[in-house]
C-alpha cells in the first residue's frame, strides 16, 4: 500500500512578485487520507489546484497518478475527482440531472452511469430527493452528493477542497465517514480543512504557513512532538512565532 | 461525443430555468422588431408646413393641392407675412415654410422663371433634409408637367433652400444635443442605480441601515458627489462642441445650465429608483442600460421624429423623460428661445423628478424586508 | 438589573421556509452571550431580528426594554452590528472606513479610543492599506473597531470568526473578553463548539430551533449517560464495528477516537470478545468527560427521532 500517486518536488507558484507556493515537498500514498492544513491565504487552494491540474506551477516537478501535471494537466481530469466548497453541483438542476452530467463528462457509459444512480442514491438514502433542485436542498445533503459525485467515476485520488465548512457537526460526521469507506476502498483522499480536528480524521497531514510546509507527519506524531494534545495546539505552537508579522 | 450533448443538454435546463434568459432570447428581438418597424423610419409622414402665399393666384395654389395631397404634409393655417415665420419655428409648430413670391403666375409663365424659398426648420438636420428633398421633388415634378403643356419652352420654378438655424446643415445640431441627453440619462441613472445596489450587494447597507442614518441622507448622500460630476460634465461637453464643432448656444447659458441640473436631478433620481428595485449590481446595470437606453434612442425623437411613428408610441414616448429635454435642449442651444418656449418641457420634468424622488424613499426599505 | 435583550416566542419564515420556530430567551447586561449552530441554523435571520432589520411574524423582541419593530430608531443608535466579514468598504482604507462610522454615529476616532485601542493596534500599522487588501484575521479586528467606535451598549456579531485562522480566533476572543469591562453587552454567533467555552451563557440552535440555554459548563453536564472514549488502529474498521455492536446506543467520531454510549451505560463484558472478532484487538476505551459538542450531538439525534 505505498505507491506513491501524488509526487511533488520543489514546488513554487508565484504571482508576480507574490510567493503562493515556496517550495513545496512532499509524497502521498495511495488509499492515504492526507490532509492538507492551513490558515485562509496560506497557499493551500493554490497547491491544490496544481495538483488538480487547474493552474500550472511556476517550477518544480508535480507527478499526479503518474501524469506529469506540469506539462500534461489535460491527463490528469480522468484520473482525478475534484469538489470545492464555493461550488460543485449545479444549483438549478436536479439531483439526478446532476449525476447523470458528471457522469457524461468523465465519459462514463449511460448504462453504467443510470446504475450507479441507482445505487448512490439508495446509499445517501436520497432516493426522495431525486428530482429536487439542489437549491432546495439543505447544505448538509448537498456537500454529501457533491462528494458522491466527484468519486462517481472511480478516480485513483479525489481532491477535496474544504468540505465541511459551515456544516453541521452530525453531517460532518458523516461525511467523514464517507471519506474513510472511499479510502478503504483504495482511493486516495486529498483534503484541505481548516478544522483542526478534522486534521485527526486524516493518515497524515501537513501544515502550511505563509507559502511553506512547517510541519509534516501524522497527527500523533505531530501531538508528541510538540507535546500538546490536540492538531490545534500544534498549529498555534507553530503559528505563534508568525503573529505579528501579520 | 457523450460528454458534448451531456454538456449541451445542461445548458438547455439553464436557460429554460431562468426566466430572464428566456427574456432576453425571445422578448427583445420581437420588441425590437415593433420598435424598429414603426418607430424608425426614413421617410416623412404628417410633417407639418405652412404657406407663405403672396400671390395666392391659380398656380400657387395648383401647387399647395399637389403638395398636401401627397400625403406627407400637414397644412397648418397660412401665414400672411416673413415675420411669423420665426415664432412658427420657435414654437416647432412646422417643419417647412414654402413662400411663393408676388406674381408668381405671371413671372413664371412671361418671363419662364419664378422662385419659390423652402424655408426648412434646421435643428434637426435629417428631417429637414427629407422635408426638402420631398418638396423639391413636388415641385419638379410640377414643373415638368407644365412644361409639356407649354409652347413657350420649359418654364422653371427656381426653388430656394434655407436652412433656418442651420444654414449648412450641420448634423451635429441634431447630434450634439441628442447625445448630451442620452449620455446624462444613462450615466447618472447607471451610476446612482449601481452605487446602491452594490452596498446591498456586498452587505455594507446592513450595517448602514443599523446606523443613525437616515433614508434621505442616504439617497442625498448617493446623489450630491455625482450632482456636481456631472455638473461639470455638462459644461465640459459644451465647451468641447462649440470647440470642436462650432456648435453655438444661441440661447441663454444660464437657462441651458439651469434645465441641465433639473435632468440630472432627475436622471438621479431615475437611478435610485431603479436600485430600489434591484437586488444586485448585475440587476441595476440591466434594467438602467437596457431599460433607458434603447427608448432613448428611438423613441425620444432623438434621431426619428416622433410625429412619424403611429399615434401609440406617442403615448409611450409621453413617458420617456429625454424627450422632453431634447426639446429643452435644442430651443435653447439651436433656435435661442427663452423660457417662455420651454415652460412645459421644464414643468414635466419637475413633475417627474419629484415623483421619482417620492416614490424612492417611500420605497427604500429601512429594513431587510 | 434589566434585561439587555428579551426575546419572546419569535418565529419568522421566507415564504415556506421556517427559518425561527418560537424561540426565546434573555440576555443580561455585560454577558457574552453565544448562539453556536450550523449553517442554516437561523443565526443571521435572528440576529437581524435582534438588531431591528427584520420584522419576526409572531412573537417579540426587547432591546434595552424596547420595542425591536416600532422603537427601532432609538435602538439603531446604540447598537454596534458586525454582519460576518462583508461589512467593510474594500476600497477605502482602513483609517476611512473608521473614521466613516465614528462620524455617521456622531462621535469621532479618538473620542472613544481607550475601547478599541487594544484590538486597533494590531492593525494601526497599517492604516492606509486598503480594507480589501487586509488578511482575514486583520478585517475582523477592522470590521470590531468599527462596531464599537461609537460605544454601543450591544455589540452584535455575526460568525466573527468564521474562515479565521486559529491564532487569529483565539486574540479575537481574548479581546470580547476585555470588552465586559466597559459595561458591553456582546452576543455572538458561531459555528465552532469549542468557542461556546469562552461564552458566559450560550444557545445551541439547529433548524431554528433552540436546543439549550445555559451556560457551557451546565450544557455539559446536562449530558445523559456516561461517555467512553474508545480508540483503536484502524479506524474506520473501528467505526464500523461500534455500531454494529449491539450494545451502542451512539457512537460518533472525535478526532483520533470515538465517542461512544452504551445502553445501560455498560460497555458490557461482550466487548472484548467482539472488538477480538473484530480484529480490533488493540482498542482502547476509558470513560471521558463529555463536551458542548457531544451534548450538542445528542440534542441533535434527539430532535431527529422526535
Amino acid at each position: 500500500m505505498n505507491e506513491t500517486v501524488i509526487s511533488v518536488k520543489n514546488l513554487v507558484k508565484k504571482f508576480g512578485d507574490f510567493v503562493a507556493n515556496d517550495n513545496l515537498n512532499f509524497e502521498v500514498y495511495k488509499g492515504e487520507i492526507f490532509g492538507f492544513l492551513g490558515a485562509n491565504g496560506a497557499g493551500k487552494t493554490t497547491a491544490i489546484r496544481i495538483l488538480s491540474g487547474l493552474s500550472s506551477p511556476t517550477s518544480g516537478e508535480v507527478t499526479v497518478a503518474g501524469v506529469d501535471a506540469f506539462h500534461r494537466p489535460e491527463l490528469i481530469k480522468k484520473q482525478i475527482g475534484y469538489m470545492c466548497q464555493k461550488f460543485s453541483l449545479y444549483e438549478d438542476l436536479t439531483v439526478k440531472e446532476n449525476i447523470i452530467l458528471y457522469g457524461g463528462i468523465y465519459g462514463m457509459k449511460i448504462g453504467v452511469i443510470r446504475q450507479r444512480v441507482g445505487e448512490l442514491l439508495e446509499k445517501l438514502k436520497f432516493t426522495e430527493y431525486e428530482n429536487r433542485i439542489i437549491a432546495d436542498l439543505p447544505l448538509g445533503l448537498r456537500q454529501k452528493l457533491a462528494f458522491s459525485v466527484a468519486v462517481l467515476h472511480n478516480p485513483k485520488i479525489v481532491f477535496l477542497d474544504e468540505p465541511t465548512g459551515g456544516v453541521d457537526p452530525v453531517t460532518r460526521r458523516q461525511f467523514w465517514e464517507m471519506i474513510y469507506e472511499t479510502a478503504s476502498g483504495g482511493i486516495t483522499v486529498f483534503v484541505t480543512t481548516h478544522y483542526m480536528d478534522e486534521a485527526e480524521y486524516c493518515d497524515r497531514i501537513s501544515i502550511m504557513n505563509e507559502g511553506r510546509i512547517v510541519a509534516l507527519d501524522t497527527p500523533g506524531n505531530l501531538k508528541k512532538n510538540y507535546n500538546v494534545g490536540t492538531v490545534e495546539e500544534v498549529f498555534i505552537r507553530i503559528a505563534r512565532p508568525e503573529i505579528n508579522k501579520n | 461525443m457523450k460528454r458534448f450533448l451531456g454538456f449541451v443538454n445542461k445548458e438547455f435546463l439553464h436557460i429554460f430555468r431562468d426566466f430572464r434568459t428566456l427574456i432576453i432570447l425571445f422578448g427583445i428581438p420581437v420588441a425590437q422588431i415593433l420598435i424598429f418597424g414603426f418607430a424608425v423610419s426614413t421617410e416623412i409622414k404628417n410633417a407639418n408646413i405652412a404657406f407663405l402665399d403672396f400671390s395666392n393666384d391659380e398656380i400657387t395654389r395648383r401647387i399647395e393641392d399637389k403638395i398636401i395631397s401627397s400625403g406627407f404634409f400637414n397644412r397648418t393655417s397660412d401665414i400672411l407675412n416673413y415675420n411669423q415665420i420665426d415664432g412658427l419655428f420657435r414654437k416647432g409648430k412646422v417643419r417647412e415654410v414654402i413662400v411663393f413670391e408676388k406674381d408668381f403666375s405671371r413671372k413664371l409663365l412671361s418671363e419662364g422663371k419664378a422662385t419659390l424659398d423652402i424655408i426648412t426648420d434646421g435643428s434637426e438636420p435629417n428631417t429637414a433634409t427629407l422635408v426638402t428633398n420631398y418638396t423639391l421633388a413636388i415641385t419638379t415634378a410640377f414643373t415638368q408637367d407644365l412644361a409639356k403643356g407649354s409652347l413657350t419652352g420649359a418654364p422653371q420654378i427656381v426653388p430656394q433652400v434655407r436652412m433656418y438655424y442651420n444654414p449648412n446643415l450641420q448634423s451635429h445640431f441634431m447630434f450634439v444635443p441628442g447625445v448630451i441627453t442620452l449620455i446624462l440619462i444613462l450615466i447618472c441613472a447607471l451610476m446612482t442605480s449601481v452605487t446602491i445596489a452594490r452596498e446591498k450587494e456586498f452587505g455594507t447597507m446592513e450595517v448602514l441601515l443599523v446606523s443613525p442614518l437616515k433614508p434621505v441622507q442616504i439617497i442625498l448622500g448617493k446623489v450630491t458627489p455625482y450632482f456636481l460630476l456631472s455638473f461639470i460634465n455638462v459644461i465640459l461637453i459644451l465647451i468641447l462642441s462649440w470647440l470642436v464643432f462650432d456648435l453655438p448656444v444661441r440661447g441663454s447659458l444660464v437657462l441651458l445650465l439651469l434645465e441641465s441640473m433639473l435632468y440630472i436631478l432627475m436622471s438621479l433620481s431615475l437611478g435610485i429608483l431603479i436600485s430600489t428595485v434591484s437586488k444586485t449590481m448585475q440587476q441595476a446595470i440591466f434594467i438602467s442600460l437596457i431599460g433607458l437606453m434603447v427608448p432613448t434612442i428611438l423613441l425620444s425623437g432623438f434621431i426619428y421624429p416622433i410625429e412619424n411613428m403611429p399615434k401609440i408610441y406617442d403615448f409611450v414616448s409621453a413617458i420617456i423623460p429625454p424627450r422632453y429635454f431634447i426639446i429643452i435642449i435644442k430651443n435653447i442651444m439651436i433656435k435661442g428661445t427663452g423660457f417662455l418656449y420651454v415652460w412645459k418641457q421644464t414643468a414635466v420634468l419637475m413633475v417627474m423628478t419629484a415623483l421619482f424622488i417620492g416614490v424612492s424613499i417611500r420605497k427604500f426599505k429601512i429594513r431587510l424586508q | 438589573m434589566q434585561n439587555i435583550v428579551e426575546a419572546s416566542a419569535v418565529s419568522k419564515s421566507f415564504g415556506t421556509t421556517g427559518a425561527l420556530e418560537d424561540i426565546s430567551f434573555n440576555i443580561g447586561e455585560s454577558e457574552i452571550f453565544g448562539f453556536i449552530g450550523p449553517d442554516g441554523a437561523g443565526k443571521t435571520t435572528l440576529f437581524r431580528v435582534m438588531t431591528t432589520l427584520l420584522v419576526p411574524d409572531s412573537g417579540s423582541v426587547k432591546v434595552f426594554g424596547l420595542d425591536s419593530v416600532s422603537d427601532y430608531r432609538i435602538i439603531r443608535n446604540e447598537i454596534g452590528y458586525m454582519p460576518g466579514r462583508f461589512s467593510l468598504y474594500q476600497d477605502l482604507t482602513v483609517e476611512e472606513n473608521l473614521n466613516f462610522y465614528a462620524t455617521v454615529f456622531g462621535t469621532t476616532v479618538n473620542e472613544n479610543y481607550d475601547l478599541i485601542s487594544d484590538i486597533y493596534s494590531h492593525i494601526e500599522p497599517f492604516k492606509k492599506r486598503l480594507a480589501g487588501k487586509l488578511s482575514g484575521g486583520m478585517k475582523q479586528k477592522l470590521a470590531l473597531s468599527c462596531a464599537l467606535i461609537h460605544k454601543p451598549r450591544l455589540l452584535v456579531l455575526d460568525e466573527p470568526t468564521t474562515g479565521v485562522d486559529a491564532v487569529s480566533r483565539v486574540e479575537f476572543w481574548e479581546m470580547l473578553k476585555k470588552l465586559k469591562a466597559f459595561n458591553i453587552t456582546i452576543v455572538v454567533s458561531t459555528p465552532y463548539m469549542d468557542e461556546a467555552m469562552r461564552c458566559d451563557r450560550v444557545a445551541l440552535i439547529q433548524e431554528g430551533h433552540l436546543l439549550s440555554i445555559n451556560n457551557p459548563q451546565a450544557i455539559k453536564n446536562e449530558f445523559r449517560g456516561r461517555l467512553f472514549s474508545v480508540k483503536a488502529g484502524e479506524k474506520h474498521r473501528l467505526i464500523t464495528a461500534l455500531r454494529q455492536y449491539p450494545a451502542t446506543l451512539s457512537a460518533y467520531p472525535f478526532g483520533d477516537a470515538m465517542h461512544v454510549t452504551f445502553v445501560d451505560d455498560e460497555p458490557g463484558e461482550t466487548l472484548g470478545t467482539f472488538m477480538k472478532d473484530q480484529r480490533l484487538e488493540d482498542f482502547i476505551i476509558e470513560e471521558t468527560e463529555a463536551g458542548i459538542e457531544d451534548r450538542f450531538l445528542q440534542l441533535m439525534s434527539a430532535r431527529e427521532t422526535v
